[in-house]
């Protein structure tokens, strides 16, 4: 459905500064409403990506359509894209109200109907009753909130966030997850958002683009990508996994059955491409691995426990599997095994996912 | 208490250094302007007895009197000199009345009674004796108002000067025009460059604000020299516009009113380029990006976002190159011609050509007030940042 109606389509993108090439023919479309975060460490592409979107950067190769548009050639003030910048980028002169009416002054709105417009805005973020103050006044929280609603004022096709919450604290930053998330249900926003905070993307997003090196490692749902890595790079970008290296010994359809390089074998229901005899990596989430008394259990490790830690809502398991280190997340009702015993380490075939070494 | 005695210990060098060579001599040429002591001084008898003459009917017999007394006394030669000079300002004539009365009043003997109309019959006209008595306050506005142009008449009513002297008006005039006309001028070529010097980095920044600074730390005789060099007829750029066969005939570039101006610009840029610059980096960067992703073409951005907030840095800048381009005098000297010279100039020539001090301090005083004011001005603009962090 989503790819029926590709909003914002991004055909074989590359920018190239000097030698490095900092985005590298990327293909990737973005559905009319949709809530994509681009995910990556710096250096990924990420911002890049997005300037290019918003057109302060030029591409070096490839296209970019937004709505059935080229739009590469446009200068920025031509796109109809609300920005949302990481300082905030108030105008320190102006009033809050004068910001956010910034954009409509900018295309000739008559006062009385920017007025109208500026306070239905701020209500979105409900500050009206800062109108009249300065940027200077507010607090970095408000000042994101104003920014987002001058980005939404005068209702762009699509809103582009670049790494918005990252000067904020983090209950804020909490906070203002759950706001942008409620305007963007609320107004059916097509919303682009940069983030290099992997928890933010996978709160916020309704599709996350994994990007490393210029390259998207994996586009997909938050879930898709806690559950289903495509990539070591996205396993362990991602949350927290235990990697066990090995070689795919047969394929029964989709599953695999692992050969471990610390010993001992596994089967995997989800094998993804990898023939008979690749060299693969077995990752498991640690709330996916169980400590279990006995070898019946399936994929069943034999481990020494190194070290329990205890964390308020769970417990930490640091496991020693032959040469390999394993983590495990215990209940905290679980009674914590004694430091030096041993036990197996124990996974459903269904919860882990074979990535290239 | 001995923590606040060091420190004042410390500043005292320039507390003295300020009194001594800013306060003082401020002090002393305001006081000059207004005080009438000279003749005061010259005659202190004359000045009591002219207290009790009210200036209508003829003088008294015993103001005449008061008068030979002082003239019998022996004045010094410079106190003398200046009374005279100071009351033939007043007067034309005093300038060889006087000396001949004095001659004439120590050759007759003490005791007789000296009958001054018999000796020169200018002594029978009122406005002698009424200049003299206008003379003789210890404070007077007679120069105040001669800088603008302005006298007391016989009546003691303010009038304007005749036509031929009325002058420092349009002298004062043209420094205030002049003064603008390069205030333009620098901004016009100042914001730009400052925009530019702002926008790249490096050593094209460096190249750039060094461009600006270099004429900062050279000579003013120097700088206006170089101007006197590449302006005249047979100068580097009428050479160069005679050899692309632009023009026939030179351009007259200098010794005119375009000569002052180019040469003050170029003088005083560096003044508008640096508070322009220094209000132009501390914008955020990402505010022009903003400007631009919220619809604002260049020149709106420019016009809405970037002007204001340079204005602080125009505003200042424009109030220092005006304050400074006020007192000029040099430059318009060496590359101005008659008609382009500023009030400065007929400071110096009333302080060093003719010895008048009242005048001078008078003129000064009235380039001192404005300045005094802008100054202030200048520093309400530059304490209140519009970008706060």
């Amino acid at each position: 459905m989503r790819d029926l109606d590709p909003f914002i389509h991004f055909e074989a993108i590359s920018k190239v500064f000097g030698t490095v090439t900092v985005v590298d023919a990327l293909d990737f479309h973005v559905a009319r409403g949709e809530f994509v975060s681009l995910l990556g460490p710096s250096g990924s592409g990420k911002t890049t990506l997005l300037m290019m979107l918003a057109g302060f950067e030029a591409p070096s190769g490839g296209r970019i359509h937004v709505d059935g548009r080229r739009v590469e050639h446009l200068p920025p003030y031509k796109r109809e894209m609300g920005v949302v910048f990481q300082n905030y980028a108030l105008f320190p002169h102006m009033t809050i109200a004068e910001n956010v009416g910034f954009p409509l002054k900018m295309r000739g709105v008559a006062r009385a109907e920017r007025e109208a417009k500026v306070k239905r805005a701020l209500d979105l973020v409900r500050l009206r009753h800062l109108a009249d103050r300065r940027p200077s006044q507010l607090s970095g929280g408000q000042q994101q909130r104003i920014a987002l609603s001058r980005a939404l004022v005068y209702e762009p096709k699509v809103v582009l966030m670049d790494e918005p919450l990252s000067a904020l604290d983090k209950q804020l930053r909490e906070h203002m997850q759950l706001e942008i998330r409620a305007l963007h249900r609320e107004l059916g926003l097509t919303v682009i958002f940069v983030t290099h905070d992997q928890g933010e993307a996978l709160t916020m997003s309704d599709r996350v683009a994994v990007l490393n090196r210029g390259k998207i490692e994996q586009f997909d749902t938050p879930s898709g990508l806690y559950d289903r890595p495509r990539t070591r790079f996205v396993a362990e970008f991602i949350g927290e996994t235990n990697l066990l290296a090995g070689r795919v010994a047969q394929r029964q359809g989709e599953a695999a059955t692992v050969v471990l390089a610390s010993g001992g074998s596994v089967t995997c229901d989800r094998a993804g491409p990898f023939e008979t005899d690749s060299e693969v990596m077995v990752s498991v989430r640690p709330e996916m691995l169980h400590l279990v008394p006995d070898a019946a259990a399936p994929n069943a490790l034999p481990v020494t426990v190194e070290d329990h830690v205890y964390h308020g809502d769970h417990i930490r398991l640091h496991l020693a599997f032959g040469e390999s280190r394993l983590v495990a997340r215990a209940g905290r009702r679980d009674a914590a095994p004694p430091i030096g015993s041993t036990a197996f380490a124990s996974f459903a075939p269904g919860d882990c996912a074979l990535v290239a070494p | 208490m001995s923590a606040r005695l060091k420190a004042l210990l410390l500043v005292l060098p320039l507390i003295v250094f300020l009194g001594l060579f800013f306060l003082w001599p401020l002090w002393m040429m305001i006081a000059t302007a207004v005080q009438g002591g000279t003749v005061r001084l010259a005659f202190p008898q004359t000045a009591t007895a002219i207290a009790s003459w009210d200036g209508a009917g003829p003088p008294p017999a015993s103001l005449q009197a008061a008068l030979v007394r002082d003239l019998r006394t022996d004045t010094p030669q410079e106190r003398f000199g200046d009374a005279v000079r100071t009351l033939n300002s007043q007067q034309a004539g005093f300038r060889t009345l006087l000396p001949r009365t004095a001659r004439a009043v120590r050759e007759a003997g003490e005791a007789d009674a000296f009958d001054l109309v018999a000796l020169d019959p200018r002594w029978s006209e009122q406005g002698y004796w009424l200049a003299l008595k206008r003379s003789m306050p210890a404070y007077t506005d007679a120069n105040l108002l001669a800088a603008v142009d302005l006298k007391r008449n016989d009546e003691a009513r303010i009038e304007p000067v005749e036509p031929d002297f009325a002058v420092n008006r349009a002298i004062m005039l043209r420094t205030f025009v002049i003064a603008g006309q390069v205030t333009l001028l620098c901004g016009a070529i100042g914001l730009p460059f400052a925009m530019l010097a702002a926008s790249v980095t490096g050593w094209k920044r460096n190249a750039l604000l060094i461009a600006v600074l270099l004429p900062l730390w050279t000579s003013l005789l120097v700088r206006t020299a170089a101007w006197l060099i590449l302006l005249q007829d047979t100068g580097l750029i009428n050479q160069t516009l005679r050899a692309l066969g632009l023009i026939e005939t030179p351009l007259s570039l200098i010794y005119n009113r375009t000569g002052v101006l180019i040469a003050m610009t170029h003088v005083l840029l560096p003044l508008m380029v640096l508070p322009i610059y220094a209000s132009l980096i501390a914008i955020p960067r990402n505010l022009m990006p903003a400007a631009a992703a919220l619809g604002a073409a260049p020149l709106q951005a420019f016009r809405y976002v970037l002007l204001p907030l340079a204005m602080p840095g125009l505003l200042s800048g424009s109030l220092l190159v005006f304050m400074v381009a006020l007192g000029y005098y040099i430059t318009p000297a060496l590359t101005g011609g008659a008609g382009d010279q500023m009030i400065s100039s007929v400071i110096a020539f009333y302080a060093t050509g003719t010895a008048n001090w009242g005048m001078a301090g008078a003129l000064g005083l009235f380039l001192l007030v404005p300045t005094t004011v802008l100054y202030i001005l200048y520093g309400r603009l530059s304490r209140t940042p519009l970008v706060q962090t």
